[in-house]
């Protein structure tokens, strides 16, 4: 692909800490390489501002390769920005013009409260997953691998729900700001392997009553959560989910 | 949600079903709207349609309850909106869009009761006799009701509406029980689609074709 540089307009959200109201700033960001990354480009910006002694940007990022789940920015309208099934940090500038403006918030959710600029806060998923997110193994030795047979499909099925990063873009993206694609993805990854069996019922049922604690919707089923998942997690998940806690609710010893 | 879905969708077959009987008069000169007309008398005279007339009271009303909760609700969950919203790039609008069409559906369900079910069951309806029984002349009602322009073109609306709240409706319901295996997904998807096209197709014509006098 061709290289090329580009001039762009930023219209960034700007928030001093979680009581700060906010509010949109502009920045004209200059000679862009096509071949940097959308995070890289956001480095470029913030050494300028920290040269002209102004404060930078706040965005969250770790990995950098897509599998880490920190970067979070909601890019024109689109969690992720507009590439499917990749991470803010996966996505290139060659997907910008020159002459762009490129509008970017923070997921916006109450249940994931703005810390500062595009950084919000998402422990709420932390303790979904300690509501339930765990199996039982028995301490010693790691068991061969083989030893517990699991049906192929299965295994695939649960391989492809724990690709899941945990990024919160199925939130961002609902117009319900429901979790539901995550911890679908979570309940799931668990409830189809053998080793997930002994707390499959508990788990379900603890982690959703933890989703709704936290002050997520509830899902409408709407498919927008599926169309900006970077690592374009199923909706079969929820149904799954809603499935297991049907079987759950119903059947549940306590 | 999904469950009192199911149960109206079950409920708008007998409905649709009951009510086609008008279309009898098409195929045959001589019905003059009695098959439906005896259709009705049955559903109104027989306790067990009686009976589940109840349960589908209670059915619509928790649907009404469940939908208004979780429209409000969920709106509550992002105080500070996008400045560039997503729109149409990852769901459809009707999708979104469930709690205005129910909300367009109720106000069509009380001019619909005020028009039919009130005077059948209350009011009165005038009286017709078919096969030496007495019965209430609905089929009469009905044309009465619907040589008003006004009136066929909320119906014709209000059916638009049940078909784009069916497109959604039918297959989240499933989803929403847990139905996940891809050959009934397909199945139930396929059926929905089927279903929210005939059937608000089927209660349409019912309007439009006594007021251009195609059912006599």
């Amino acid at each position: 692909m061709e290289h090329y540089t580009m001039n762009l307009k930023l219209k960034v959200w700007r928030q001093k800490n979680a009581k700060s109201s906010g509010g949109f700033e502009s920045y004209d960001v200059s000679n862009i390489s096509s071949e940097m990354s959308f995070l890289e480009m956001f480095d470029v910006l913030n050494e300028r501002l920290i040269r002209e002694g102004k404060e930078p940007i706040a965005f969250d990022h770790d990995c950098r390769e897509g599998i880490c789940g920190m970067c979070s920015m909601y890019i024109n309208g689109k969690a992720h920005g507009p590439w499917q099934g990749t991470t803010t940090c996966q996505l290139h500038m060659r997907a910008f013009k020159d002459g762009d403006t490129i509008v970017v918030e923070p997921w916006r959710a109450n249940a994931f409260p703005v810390i500062k600029d595009l950084m919000v806060d998402r422990t709420a998923f932390d303790r979904i997953i300690q509501a339930g997110g765990y199996i039982s193994v028995n301490t010693g030795n790691a068991v061969d691998a083989n030893a517990i047979p699991i049906e192929k499909d299965k295994a695939d099925s649960s391989f492809a729900a724990a690709a899941c990063i945990g990024c919160g873009a199925c939130v961002a993206a609902c117009k319900n700001s429901s979790a539901m694609l995550f911890v679908s993805a979570k309940v799931s990854h668990l409830a189809l392997l053998p080793q997930g069996a002994p707390e499959r019922k508990t788990r379900v049922l603890d982690m959703i009553a933890q989703m709704d604690k936290e002050g997520f919707g509830s899902c409408t089923n709407t498919g927008a959560c599926e169309a900006v998942c970077p690592k374009e997690i199923s909706l079969t998940n929820i149904a799954r989910l809603n499935g297991e806690y049907l079987t759950a609710g119903l059947t549940v010893d306590k | 949600m999904g469950l009192t879905g199911i149960f109206l969708i079950l409920f708008l077959v007998v409905h649709v079903g009951l009510n086609a009987c008008i279309f009898a008069t098409i195929f045959n000169e001589d019905d003059h709207g009695q098959m439906f007309n005896k259709a009705a008398h049955f559903m109104g005279s027989n306790w067990v349609p009686r009976l589940l007339e109840i349960g589908l009271f209670v059915g619509i009303f928790l649907h009404i309850i469940q939908g208004l909760m979780l429209e409000f609700q969920n709106r509550g969950k992002r105080s500070v909106k996008y400045e560039v919203s997503f729109g149409n790039r990852g769901s459809k609008w009707y999708s979104r869009s469930m709690g205005l069409l129910g909300t367009i559906l109720l106000i069509f369900f009380i001019i619909h009761w005020k028009q039919f079910w009130i005077p059948s069951r209350f009011t009165g309806v005038e009286e017709t006799t078919i096969d030496g029984k007495q019965m209430h002349d609905l089929f009469s009602l009905m044309k009465e009701t619907f040589a008003e322009p006004w009136v066929v073109i909320v119906y014709v609306l209000a059916c638009i509406s049940l078909a784009y709240h069916l497109l959604h409706g039918f297959q989240s319901a499933f989803r929403t029980i847990g139905v996940r295996n891809n050959r009934y997904l397909k199945l139930v998807n396929g059926l929905g689609v089927g279903f929210s096209i005939i059937v608000p197709l089927l209660f349409a014509l019912m309007p439009v074709s006594m007021y251009f006098g195609w059912v006599n």
